[in-house]
Parts: C-alpha cells; structure tokens; sequence
C-alpha cells in the first residue's frame, strides 16, 4: 500500500500530540518542555516549508542526550515520573524521523499510553473530561491513517465520536464487572494515590511545617456525620502524636510496631460518623478526639499515644466508620517510662524558656496552674498569630518566646509544650486538623489541608492527658494575617468567607460534592467496593464476576454489531416499480438468468424467452407493465399492483 | 508483506509447519476456504458469514499495550487507568464491528477486462455496489494475499465504483481472472477484514507482437517498414486519434500539450494498398513466432490505415481495416490453437 503521510494529516497529529502533552509540560523540568515544543514547531515547519529531515547522526546524539538529561533531572531513568517524562521526549523525537502513516500508527499508540501516565499525576474530574476529549482526538487520527489521502476532520471526528460512543457502555460493564485484585503487583509505585507528594501532615513539625501546608486547598478528608454534629470549636481531628524534640522538630518517638492499647474511659454522648480519608501515604488515619475501638478499617489499631494506626501506608482512598466521644479520661497512670517520655527535652537549648517555666514551679503552682500561667502569658503578652513568622535562631523557642512572638499554631503548640515540660508537666504535641466546612449539597464535612493544625496534651494526675490548645488562647490577635482565605473557618475568622462571594462558595460546594461521588464510586470502586457492590445483585464470587462480564458484555457488543448490520444492509428501494422489477431479476435468477451489466430490461427479457419459451408471455407482460410504468407514463398505483402482483404469481418452473 | 506475490503463491513452505505453527496453520485454512470458492458469473452479494476477520499486526500491539496498560492499573489501583483500558479495549471490539460491517453487504460485478498483449499489465475491473446508506471507505481490491498491491476507493453511499486488478499477461488466450480478494481495515487499523470471491471473467491476451524488421510478403514492395519511408511524401490527410500499437514515429508530437491526448499523423496515399497478411507465408517459422510477426504486421497496416486481409489455416478474414477489423483479426492470433501450426 501507499504509505505516503499526508501532510495535513501530520499537522493535525502535531495538533493532537500537543493535545495530549499539554497537561504533563507543568510535571515536566522546563527544559524537556521547551525541547518538545521546539521539535513540535520544528516538524510542522519543515513539512510546510519542506526542509530536509535531519541526519541520523544528529538524531541519534539527541536521543542519548536527552536520555542523559532525564537522569540528570530525575537521577534516574526508570520509575513515574522519569519514566513519563522519558516518554514525553520519545514521542516528541519520534517526529524527527515520521514519514509513513505506519509511523503514525506507532506515535497514536504512544499517545494512548500518554493518556494514561497522566492518570498517574491527577485523577480528578476534569482530567476524566480532557482525556476523554483526547481519546477521541487520537482515534480520529488513527481513522485517518486508514486512508489515502487526508479525510475531512468532520467526517473522521463523527466516526471516532460514534466508535467511542459505543464504546462507552461496554467500558462501563467491564469496569464494574472486571475482578478487582488488590495491588500493587510489583511494590509501591514512587508517588501513585491523587494527593499523593503533595502536601499532607508527616511526622516531623518544624517551625512553618503547617503554615506551609495551610496554603493548600487540598482536601483532607470528608466527614458524615451520622447523628448529632460537634461544634466546630470541639472538632479536633486526632492525628499523628509528636513527643520527641530535639530543640527544633517534634517527631513521632514509637514505632508503630512497639503500641500497645491504652486505658481510655469514655462518658458521655457517642458520636458516629463516616470518614473518606484521601490517600497520604502515611499509615496513621484521622479520627475525631476520642476514637472508642468500633468500626476500625482492617489492620487498624489504636496506638498507646492515641493515634489510630493502619497496616501500611495509605496508597488508596480509605473510608471508615468510626464512633467518638468527646469526654474521656486518657491514661489516668502513667509509668514511669512514660512520664519520662512526656518530660524529655533536649540539653543545652532554649535556656530562658526553661528559666521561665522554672520560675512557675518555683512559685508552687500545682501543674494545672502551670498550665494556665502559660495560657495567660500568650494571651496578655502581644503575641501574634500570623501566616508570616519571622525566622527563628538556633534556640527557636526562646527566639520565638522571648524575640520575635510571631508564630502559627505548630509555634504555639511547640513553644506551649517545651514550657510544659520544663515545668515539670508531662506534655506533647498532636498533629492533626481542626475544624471543617458543611457542604450543604450533601450534608458531609470537608476537612481541608488548610485545616492542619497543632495542639497539645498535657497529662494531669487524676485525668490523664488532656487537650490544651494554646492556638486559642492568642485569637484575639488573629486579624493581622493576610492570608484569610487560608485561615480556619472555626476559629471564627470572618475573612474565611468574605474572601469567598456567596457564588463561588455555592458553586464550590455544588463541584465538591460531585467530587465526592466521583471518588466515592469511581475512583474508590477498588476490591472492596466492588465486592460490597456487586453482592447486591447477588454476585458475590469471581466466577459470577467472569460469567455475568462475559455474558452482559458479548450481549451488549452483538447489539453494537447487530445495529451497525442494520445500517450496513442494502437500503430499501422506494420506487415500487423498481422493487417489484428487482423481486423478477431475483426469481429469474434463480432459474439461472442474471441479467448482465450490458443489457436493459428488453434485451434481458429477450434473452429469457428465447432460452424458455414456455415463460416468454408470462414475462413479455410484466416486461410491458414495467416499462410502461416506469418510463412511458405518470405511475397508476393500480398498474403498479398489477405489476407487483403479476410479479408474485409468476410460476417459474425447471 | 511487502514482496510482490502471485496469487498461486499461496501454498505453505514446508519447514514453516513448526517454525510458525500459527501461520501455517492459518495459509491451511486459507487455502481451504480459497479452495472453495465457487467461480461465478455475477453479482455476488458479501453476505456478513463471507466476510473473514482477523486482527493486524497493530490490531495485536493494540492487545499488548492494553495488557501492559492493565497491569500499570492493578499495580496502582488506579480506577482512571481501569477505565480508559476499558473504554480502548471497548473501542478495539466495537472496530471489529465496523470493520466487518465496511465489508458487509456489497455487491460485485464483472467490470472491463481490456485486451492486452503478451508481455504488458492485464487489467480486470470488478465493479463493487454499495446498496445501503452508509458510506464505505477504504476498500481495497486485490489479488490473495498481495494487498501491498490493491487499489482503493471509497463507495458513497448507493453508489459504485470500479477498482481495478492487475495480472501480468504471460500467455496469449483467454486469461482467467483467479480468485481476489476485497478487504479493508477501516476505520481503525486494528482488524483486517476480507472476503474471497471469484467472477467468471477473463482478459484476452493478444500474441506479442515481434521486432519489427520482416515486411509482409506479397505487399507490392509497398507493406512493412518500406513504406514507411514513402509515406512522408505522401498527402498529408489529417489527425486522428492514437491507437494501441500506432507506431512512435506516426504520432504527431506538435499537438501533444496543446490536445493532451496523443494524435497520429494520416496519409492518404497510405489508404490505398491492400495487404494480405497470411500464416503461411512465414512457413519457416514456429507457430508462435508466426502469431507474433503477423500480429506486427496487423498492427503496422493499422497504424498506416492500409486495407489487410488474414489468412490462416482454415481461415481466411477478407482485407478491410478499423478497430473492430484490427481486433477480429488480433483475437484470431490470440485464440489460435496452441498445439497446431507447429512447423
């Protein structure tokens, strides 16, 4: 065959490969984006102005010179995102040398591949929408391949818009039908999940650890409540818990594997609630303050400080229902291991922070005392609650004590437990978020990153440990921060909303709740949900899983064919004349008479009578009807059944 | 694939039963079915049982890659990944249908077959109906197992077109069309769809005609290459259309671009020989050798628009000349036995 490229349909693959590499350009280092653009413009000019293709030498020396810019960039080329931005390059140099349209083919089976290292980085909505767009796209191009010579787009994009069309419900039946094994198959992929390498809490605090992470929109989790809602103020969401400082970062001490249950009473009213966890590739989860031992995820347990701990790092959306109390008593006793624990700080740092705390001790104030001569100084002294802190020296607490007094929550809860310690009282630092906003739409809670914050737990004899969050004991001092929109909505700042209008809250609700589904049904459909799913139509094992795929998807692909034969078959032929003088050419040729290419109807029917004369009045008549009718006269519709029916009656017999 | 074949070529090697278990297994079926189809005279109908489908080579890297794509998603458990190697795995069987269906419920009929020579191209035309409403594209004619070689065309819809066959033309005769083959991989590429069909037509192959050199006998020194060279004095009488075998140096080069079609230059002087063109006057020779001069000696009397007769074993064709004259006496060359005549 003819494998000569067109050249309108190379500028329409240029078209559709920018298309598709648009969205990984802002992943991509800004060289390899500027390289692909470059190769891009140069192959639609040199196919306008019909430049010479370079020589394989040149290509050549490329090639491995981008090769050693991906391990320059990435140190490495295998692995997501080398590997993708590997892929990018490749497709963007296979143009150097694309001249047949069996190169095309080659480049559109690149581009599908493209499509899905894209999923790997984002998995929302809207890139659902744009990937589908490209699909199309590319499968235009690919029609266009199959012919000589250009096609109008009109034409191939209807073709391709049908195909996927079709498509489309056959993609739904094996999606839900397909037996889902849980992954991964060949280790945890370098950063797979929607949030994942992005911001989340870990498990170290330094100072502006949260105060970067309060800039992200990002969600965190979503909350249903099933019941009755807690306040905003009472809704501390409990995460990692940090009690080791090595005078600047607070970092988790026990490795999960060493927790053991603690000793926690609970009173008061339950609080029931679902949770849908984004994944963060950690392996602590989130629970509202007090978690009670119902309804852990599989694996999960709860860890002697508190924390509520999975098996493993979170790769995929978790959901889980969990039932809270707000009043409890926390580890009544405490060894004396623990007490240490709760006590320890690191030597020869923070000096006057600890001079400071002394002092209280030294006036005789019991620790609960302690506790509210360190709130009362936050408060009465001009300390300020800012997104802006100022940088910290190597004694950061008494930098920020004593200096500075510029600080975020992490500098609060930080600063508010070193003093706690150097008091004599047992404290630590818990990460987590606080808070969250109603979405109106679907009556859940969103808890954004935004929402991060730091608090502490001081442990008093008689009540175990208990929650002090110095953060609220400075809000008065809030209002100086310019970065409203990113600030705590329950912590009463009014600028949270007023940065938002009434619309784009509504309409941010309105997306947002759309999300959810979209990650509750689509993105989440994993092993679990699958199973939970299918169960409702009684299919509960993968041999019904592989029957019903097999069965409802070869139903709904003979449908496919079965419409495509119908649109396919001979068209019905409207003039009645001629359907009834087609139905006499089918009866004669079963007799063996076909009439041939170079003969009219006279001739034919000729020929006929003079092989079988016995037939010959018979024909001669429905031969004069015919003629009659279709050339002779205006069309008598008794004629014509005369025609039709004399056509019926005829007995054509060996 | 790409090495020109014959259709009778189709026959598997030996070695290949275990090198290529599949391909050999696949040239079996092949020619099993190519076996059996039935020659006839027209129309045959492709009813969708006689259209054959099988993926391409990229039809099966289409497979691989949504294997491949498929273990990225079970590896990440990533749904969006499920879902486009669903929706292209959808898109690849719903291709299977149209593919099929490009091919399904065409009609063909006998079409030209010109005459040829020994030696030149044959070309059969089938003429390919398309009685429903949807357009088809792409189709491709060719012989089995050559579709490097088809010729295409697009059938709008209720229309037709006439796509084209070539057959070297080796011996002189009635050349049977063989089996061909319609095809298409419309609209994706991924699937090969073809039927086999065979229709009773044939092209007549004319001798070829020899070196020229020999003038006929019995032309009053005037027939052959003699006179030629006389007939530039000759009147000239006018133009007329070029002519299969009109020899290079008759055609009037002058008018070529401004007529784009080539003329030859009349004399009337020419007009007037008679010429008897006859078999046994190259007694000598063997009997192909014969068939060749005088099919020389035909189409030179032509193009100098001289009046010939033929005669031959049995046979004898009065002098006359014109296209209808030049191509009786030719198909008597053509079908003349092979067996006889042999000096």
């Amino acid at each position: 065959m003819n494998d000569y490229l067109p050249r309108t349909t190379l500028l329409r693959l240029l078209v559709v490969l920018t298309l598709v590499l648009l969205p990984h350009a802002l992943q991509l280092p800004l060289w390899e984006s500027l390289l692909i653009a470059a190769l891009i413009v140069w192959r639609g000019l040199s196919a306008t102005r019909q430049w010479r293709a370079p020589p394989k030498a040149l290509r050549v020396t490329l090639t491995l010179a981008t090769f050693v810019g991906v391990y320059l960039s990435y140190t490495r080329v295998s692995g997501q995102a080398a590997g993708t931005a590997l892929l990018c390059v490749m497709a963007a140099l296979k143009l150097l040398e694309l001249r047949a349209r069996r190169d095309v083919m080659v480049m559109v089976f690149l581009m599908y591949f493209l499509l899905v290292t894209h999923f790997l980085v984002s998995q929302e909505l809207w890139t659902a929408g744009y990937l589908l767009f490209s699909t199309v796209c590319i499968t235009a191009l690919l029609i266009e391949c199959q012919h000589l010579g250009a096609l109008p787009p009109r034409q191939t994009l209807r073709t391709s818009v049908t195909i996927v069309a079709q498509a489309l419900p056959l993609m739904l039946v094996i999606f839900v039908l397909f037996p889902r094994i849980p992954g991964p198959l060949w280790g945890i992929p370098a950063n797979a999940g929607a949030s994942a390498g992005r911001s989340g809490l870990s498990d170290q605090m330094a100072p502006g650890d949260i105060t970067e992470l309060i800039r992200s929109e990002d969600i965190a989790f979503r909350v249903e409540f099933d019941g009755a809602v807690p306040e905003p103020g009472a809704r501390y969401w409990r995460g990692p818990v940090l009690d080791r400082f090595d005078g600047r970062t607070w970092r988790r001490s026990m490795p999960p594997q060493q927790t053991a249950a603690p000793a926690i009473e609970f009173s008061g009213t339950a609080i029931d609630y679902t949770l849908t966890l984004e994944p963060h590739r950690r392996s602590w989860l989130f629970a509202l303050e007090m978690p009670a031992r119902i309804g852990f995820p599989t694996g999960a347990v709860l860890g002697r400080d508190g924390e509520l701990l999975a098996s493993k790092p979170l790769n995929e959306r978790l959901q889980y229902s969990l039932r809270s109390y707000p009043e409890y008593r926390f580890e009544t006793t405490l060894g004396e291991r623990e007490l240490q624990r709760g006590l320890q700080l690191p030597a020869g740092y923070n000096p006057r922070t600890i001079a400071h705390a002394m002092a209280w001790r030294a006036q005789g104030l019991n620790p609960a005392q302690r506790v509210d001569a360190a709130l009362r100084w936050f408060n009465q002294e001009n300390f300020a609650y800012t997104l802006r802190p100022s940088v910290l020296g190597r004694d950061s607490i008494d930098d920020f004590l004593f200096n500075t007094r510029r600080g975020f929550c992490e500098h609060y809860a930080s600063a508010f437990t070193v003093l706690m310690r150097a008091a004599g009282v047992p404290a630590r630092v818990v990460a987590g978020y606080q808070g969250g906003v109603r979405n109106d739409i679907g009556a859940y809670y969103v808890v954004r990153q935004s929402d991060a914050h730091a608090w502490s737990e001081v442990w008093l004899e008689g009540r175990g440990w208990v929650r002090v969050d110095p953060t609220a004991a400075i809000s008065p001092s809030r209002i100086e921060s310019g970065l409203e929109a990113a600030l705590d909505a329950s912590e009463g700042l009014p600028g949270h909303l007023s940065a938002r209008t009434r619309l784009r809250f509504y309409l941010e609700t309105r997306w947002d709740w759309v999300n959810m589904q979209w990650n509750g049904w689509v993105l989440g459909y994993g092993p679990e949900l699958q199973q939970a799913f299918l169960a409702r139509f009684g299919i509960t094992d993968l041999r019904g899983m592989l029957l019903a795929l097999t069965v409802i998807g070869t139903a709904l692909l003979s449908l496919v064919g079965l419409l495509l034969l119908r649109q396919f078959a001979p068209a019905r032929v409207n003039d009645p004349i001629l359907r009834a003088w087609h139905r006499l050419g089918d009866k004669l040729r079963k007799q063996g008479f076909t009439q041939r290419t170079d003969e009219g109807p006279r001739d034919f029917i000729a020929r006929v009578g003079a092989a079988r004369p016995e037939w010959a009045a018979a024909i001669d008549r429905v031969l004069l009807l015919y003629l009659q009718q279709r050339y002779l006269q205006a069309p008598d519709p008794g004629v014509v059944q005369a025609l039709s029916d004399a056509i019926r009656q005829l007995e054509l017999r060996r | 694939m790409n090495t020109p074949r014959t259709a009778g070529s189709r026959q598997p090697e030996a070695g290949s039963r275990f090198l290529h278990p599949l391909r050999w297994a696949q040239a079996r079926i092949d020619a099993w079915v190519l076996a059996r189809v039935k020659r006839q005279p027209g129309p045959v109908v492709i009813g969708r049982g006689r259209v054959y489908i099988l993926p391409t080579r990229f039809g099966y890297g289409f497979g691989l890659m949504l294997v491949v794509m498929l273990l990225g998603a079970m590896n990440y458990s990533n749904s969006m990944i499920f879902l486009l190697t669903f929706l292209l795995a959808g898109i690849g069987l719903v291709c299977m249908h149209h593919t099929h269906a490009n091919l399904a419920n065409l009609q063909l009929r006998i079409g030209d077959a010109a005459p040829a020579f020994v030696g030149e191209i044959a070309h059969f035309e089938v003429l390919v109906d398309n009685p429903a409403a949807r357009p088809r594209w792409s189709l491709g004619l060719s012989w089995p197992k050559a579709e490097p070689q088809a010729t295409y065309a697009d059938l709008p819809a209720r229309e037709s077109r006439r796509l084209r066959l070539s057959l070297p033309a080796s011996t002189r005769g009635w050349l049977p069309a063989r089996v061909f083959s319609l095809h298409s991989d419309y609209p994706l590429g991924l699937f090969h769809a073809w039927t086999w069909a065979e229709l009773d037509m044939a092209c007549l192959v004319f001798p070829q005609p020899a070196a020229a050199g020999i003038s006929p006998p019995g032309s009053n020194g005037h027939g052959g290459y003699a006179s030629s060279a006389r007939s530039g004095q000759d009147e000239f009488a006018g133009l007329r259309n070029y002519q299969r075998g009109d020899a290079l140096r008759s055609v009037h080069w002058k008018s070529l671009p401004k007529l784009q079609a080539p003329m030859v230059k009349q004399f009337a002087e020419t007009l007037e020989q008679e010429l008897w063109l006859d078999w046994d006057a190259l007694a000598p020779l063997d009997a192909e050798t014969r068939l060749s001069q005088l099919t020389r000696w035909v189409l030179d009397a032509e193009a100098e628009q001289r009046s010939y007769g033929l005669k031959m074993p049995g046979l004898q064709l009065p002098p006359s000349r014109g296209a209808a004259h030049q191509f009786h006496c030719l198909k008597i060359l053509a079908l003349h036995p092979q067996t006889s005549g042999a000096a």
